[in-house]
């Protein structure tokens, strides 16, 4: 029997899955052919707006043209399909290709509304749909001041974000009283109203744009039904969405009243030949905008045409969908849940408002008052997911639904009951259909991380925002199965660095042999030993060459100096956010050329003398201590560098002095010992000179003040940080940097960086936010406190160390003679010193020699 | 009381003293550089042992053991090599990660506070 062939029309988010799906087990049934009018295969259309921030096409891209010939899938791009003759089975696109197809789907998704204003044809006009468009509009923003979004929906404020991120002054007009009118009431709206304008998008609701002419201060001018006028230099249509009905009304298929492609159960059109699937399918007279149901639809049809083979077996047809959403626009969360408008007869609403700090929290609950039926959040949707789960599995308040809306109380589980109260066949993944029972199977079955979890049931994988509720049915699972996560530090300790650290702390443990006797067995080793001196410095800070504490330190903080391949040091004084006087420069190129060291500007803003001998590592550094330098910590787990640009101080477009508040933050934190080292940058504006974006703690001025941003990481496994508060004054900057800094000293792994913390934190930045701003946990006093203790006790070590006699003792090559190490010979690099011991053969010597 | 003979074969090296506890320092010995620990834990009983190896990191080609940090594991006691982390054992000269690689060892002991490596 020869292959079936399945022609696929429109290769978008759905089309693509639909194919994915079919070609998964089924390659050797089916020829596949699928048509793209579109420059490029599928990409992640939900993650459009990422493309501005630092996604590449190619980052966004669910499919590329090597994976399909892979797969024997034959796929043509830039070629739309015109028309449709079901009598011949046959479709025809635009450059007059005609081919058959023994089974037709339309996966065409839909096209954005654009009014019929007069003047919308006009350049640097635009629609917010594909990457095309936002080349067009990234375009467009080079030659503009203001852009204007018109509609204020779920897309409008999303096109918004991105206006801003363009560097616009940005409005959005909405023809509605209110923002987000489908899916928000008024309190909902008129907050996230209120808080978007914060941050700098003016909002005009109830205006109708009449036309769009040529303006005076800009490029055009829009007038208002009202009377009143805005002027701008581009716009951005997103006024809704139209399903892309087109090819069907050439074949005459049946659509519905306003458009979209009429479809049953199994996504079948009226030609069962053809089916139809994603946003330009009508489903019990209903478009679904969202991606969870068009892959629904998708896997529908893939079980319908394979006759049930596919999918196990399981029953997997389309039976509409829920519509709840969660998003986050221009940093706001946003959550609309199940019947968020109270639409149900009886239904009873309870309302939350907490102004302060931005949070607009609804229920609907059923006339019983036993099920939660919808919810709208605004400002903080953590209860998103679990209320979700409450609507969606029909599932009886433990408690008063009242108790929902109330901040958690401490230890109190809240009226959801958890997760365990979850059945078996609860969805965690709308986007990807994966349900409580699949990801525990998955667990069983070995997946005992997300990553793993990830790959093999796909769960997390769309739009993301189920992940945090994934990781509590993983944690809950692997509780289940006895497996305790082995966390032990070392074959000496059986605890966290986390648990150490709190039995340090509440104990007040001050040495290694009052820990060991405490909680540990053995002698300790060299993981545990820099462990334990790290905890004890970032919760007391004595000296790190102590008597009790000098025998844990690694090398490097043992001699104050990074020790180098050859065994001699590099000398790296502090040089606050990279400013330095003529005299320190010339001072420190005196001490280079003294004690013939190689010299190096570093990446982090500061200068590095290497080759220094052990015994010279004193002498060096009373010089630089009588001028005035202190040590640069470049051998601890600490703060590393706070790299700055100019800002205001000499920079055009500066808005605030970088400079300054890197030499006040690096000079706050020098010496603070963390789990791992800590690096932090200070911008003078959003151009980002100082690229804090990659650094643990990152800020950025922006006119009111400053944006912090946090968990960035260069090295091995880059990450952008990620923006934690926006706008906050110097005091506040402060503040939260302390309390973010002592909760990661607090909770991190050993050798733990702040990426890698967040990205393990569970509830993740949400969580981070709750902690700092809202003092979720109530210890942000003891944390200030600690840190203020840090701050207070500093020492520079090297100032310390060079005063005390008995210390210095061992900071001779030998402790019995004069004499210099003879194994340390240097050549001469483009006029410096090189190590020039043979490194690369020395383990074959070894080797020989035995 | 040390003999004469005895003074022969033991050479004084430094006061026990001037090695802080759980450290190690280097010396110079026969024209060879011998790394020097010195071990006191309460699980030792707080007494103070010296144990001495070559100073040579054989996977660098650099002077660096002594200035590396002590490490136990089921009684026996190692030092880590404070480049690449290697363990050797402070008794043998057995790298405990590498078992085609080991080091010098050196008779040491500790008489009337000083530290004094054996000549032979
Ligand atoms: C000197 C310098 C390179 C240079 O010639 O410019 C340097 C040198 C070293 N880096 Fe670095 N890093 C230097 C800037 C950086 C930067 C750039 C920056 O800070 O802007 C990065 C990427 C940014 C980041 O950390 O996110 C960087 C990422 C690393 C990493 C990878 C960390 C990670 O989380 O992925 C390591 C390895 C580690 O820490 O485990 C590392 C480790 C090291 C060590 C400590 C390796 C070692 O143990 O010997 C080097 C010793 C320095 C010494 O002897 O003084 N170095 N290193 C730079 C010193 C900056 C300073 O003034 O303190
Ligand atoms: C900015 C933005 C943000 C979004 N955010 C979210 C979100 O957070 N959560 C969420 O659930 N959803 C979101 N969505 C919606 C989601 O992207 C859509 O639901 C999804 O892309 C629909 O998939 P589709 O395949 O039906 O349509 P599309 O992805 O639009 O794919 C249809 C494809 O068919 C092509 N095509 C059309 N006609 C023809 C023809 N005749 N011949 C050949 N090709 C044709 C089109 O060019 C297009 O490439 C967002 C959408 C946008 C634009
Ligand atoms: S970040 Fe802004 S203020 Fe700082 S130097 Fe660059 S452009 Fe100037
Ligand atoms: S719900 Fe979207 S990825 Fe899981």
């Amino acid at each position: 029997m020869s292959k079936q062939k399945i022609v696929v029309v429109g290769n978008g988010m759905v089309g693509h899955h639909f194919i994915d799906q079919l070609a998964k087990d089924f390659s050797d049934d089916y020829q596949i052919v699928t048509f793209a009018e579109e420059s490029r295969l599928a990409y992640d259309r939900v993650m459009l707006t990422s493309y501005y921030t630092g996604n590449s096409a190619d980052d966004l891209a669910l499919t590329t043209p090597d994976a399909y010939d892979a797969q024997g899938i034959e796929y043509h791009i830039n070629e739309k399909i015109t028309s449709l003759d079901r009598h011949n089975k046959t479709v025809t696109s635009a450059s007059g290709k005609t081919i058959t197809y023994d089974k037709l789907v339309l996966a065409t998704g839909s096209f954005p509304f654009v009014p019929p204003v007069p003047g919308k044809d006009q350049p640097n006009i635009h629609v917010y749909r594909t990457l095309e468009d936002l080349d067009q509009i990234a375009d467009s923003a080079k030659t503009s001041k203001i852009g204007v979004v018109i509609g204020g929906g779920l897309l409008g404020l999303e096109a918004a974000n991105a206006l801003k991120q363009l560097g616009l002054e940005t409005h959005v007009v909405e023809f509605a009283p209110r923002l987000m009118a489908v899916q928000l009431d008024d309190g909902g709206g008129a907050l996230l109203r209120s808080k978007i304008s914060e941050l700098g998008v003016t909002v005009h609701t109830e205006k109708n744009t009449k036309e769009i002419v040529a303006g005076e201060t800009c490029r055009y001018r829009m007038n208002f039904a009202d009377g009143s006028f805005l002027e701008t230099d581009t716009i951005v249509f997103s006024a809704g969405i139209r399903p892309q009905d087109h090819l069907a009304r050439t074949g005459d298929l049946t659509l519905g009243e306003r458009g979209g492609i009429s479809i049953d159960d199994h996504c079948l059109t009226n030609d069962h030949d053809i089916y139809a699937i994603g946003e330009c399918a009508l489903w019990d007279n209903k478009i679904f905008g969202l991606i969870a149901p068009g892959y629904a639809m998708a896997k529908a049809a893939v079980s319908h045409l394979t006759e049930r083979r596919a999918f196990k077996g399981k029953e997997v047809d389309f039976k509409g969908a829920d519509m709840s959403t969660k998003l986050k626009l221009l940093g706001v969360e946003v959550a609309s849940i199940g019947d968020a408008h109270g639409n149900t007869p009886d239904a009873q609403v309870y309302s939350f408002i907490d102004s302060s700090a931005g949070i607009y929290k609804k229920i609907v609950v059923s006339s019983d008052s036993k099920f939660l039926l919808g919810a709208v959040l605004v400002g903080d949707s953590s209860d998103y997911g679990q209320w979700l789960q409450l609507v969606l599995n029909k599932i009886e308040l433990s408690q008063a639904p009242e108790c929902l809306l109330l901040p958690e109380m401490d230890g109190e589980a809240s009226a959801g009951g958890g997760i365990d109260a979850l059945p078996p066949s609860a969805q965690i993944c709308s986007c990807l259909d994966v349900s409580k029972q699949d990801i525990c199977d998955a667990v069983d079955g070995g997946a005992q991380d997300i990553a793993t979890l990830k790959s093999c049931t796909g769960a997390g994988t769309g739009c993301g925002g189920c992940v945090p509720l994934l990781t509590q049915v993983l944690n809950a699972q692997l509780c289940q199965l006895g497996v305790s996560v082995d966390n032990s530090l070392c074959r000496h300790f059986s605890h966290s660095r986390q648990e150490l650290f709190d039995i340090i702390r509440v104990k007040e443990i001050r040495n290694f042999d009052a820990l060991l006797s405490e909680c540990g067995t053995g002698d300790g080793c060299e993981i545990c030993k820099p462990a334990a001196a790290n905890m004890f410095a970032s919760l007391w800070n004595d000296h790190v060459l102590a008597t009790e504490l000098v025998g844990l330190q690694d090398t490097n903080d043992n001699f104050h100096a990074n020790m180098q391949k050859d065994g001699t040091y590099s000398i790296v004084p502090r040089i606050p956010g990279g400013e330095i006087t003529p005299d320190h420069l010339i001072l420190i190129g005196e001490i280079a050329k003294e004690y013939n060291l190689y010299t190096k500007i570093t990446g982090g803003q500061r200068i590095d003398l290497f080759g220094a001998q052990l015994h010279e590592l004193p002498i060096i550094w009373k010089k630089m201590v009588d001028a005035g330098l202190e040590t640069g910590h470049a051998y601890g787990k600490s703060l590393r560098t706070v790299k700055s640009c100019v800002g205001t101080n000499w920079c055009r477009f500066g808005v605030q002095d970088s400079t300054s508040m890197a030499i006040l933050i690096e000079k706050r934190y020098r010496g603070v010992r963390s789990p791992h080292k800590v690096k932090m940058a200070v911008s003078g504006c959003a151009r980002e000179c100082a690229e804090a974006q990659s650094k643990d703690f990152g800020i950025i001025a922006t006119d009111k003040g400053w944006n912090l941003y946090v968990a960035g990481n260069g090295g091995m496994r880059p990450r952008h940080a990620d923006l934690f508060a926006s706008d906050i004054d110097d005091a506040t900057l402060l503040r939260y940097i302390d309390i973010i800094f002592m909760f990661y000293v607090r909770t991190a792994d050993r050798l733990q960086r702040t990426s890698v913390w967040m990205e393990n934190l569970e509830g993740g930045l949400d969580y981070l936010k709750d902690v700092v701003i809202n003092d979720k946990l109530k210890i942000n006093d003891q944390l200030l406190d600690q840190m203020q203790h840090l701050i207070d006790t500093y020492q520079c070590e090297w100032k310390t160390t060079i005063n005390d006699p008995q210390r210095l003792k061992r900071f001779n090559h030998f402790i019995n003679s004069k004499q210099l190490d003879d194994n340390v010979i240097f050549t001469d690099v483009r006029g410096q010193i090189s190590p020039a011991n043979k490194v690369s053969n020395a383990v074959e010597i070894a080797h020989a020699v035995n | 009381m040390n003999t004469v003979a005895e003074q022969q074969t033991w050479l004084d090296i430094c006061a026990l003293n001037d090695i802080p506890p759980n450290t190690g320092v280097c010396a110079q010995f026969n024209g060879q550089q011998v790394a020097i620990f010195h071990l006191s834990s309460s699980k030792l009983g707080n007494v103070s042992l010296v144990k001495a190896v070559s100073n040579l990191d054989p996977f660098s080609d650099a002077n660096v053991l002594s200035r590396g940090l002590i490490s136990e594991n089921d009684d026996i006691y190692y030092v880590a090599s404070p480049l690449l982390k290697q363990l050797f054992n402070l008794d043998t000269g057995l790298c405990a990660t590498d078992e085609n690689v080991s080091i010098a060892t050196y008779h040491v002991r500790v008489s009337d506070g000083l530290v004094q490596l054996r000549r032979s």
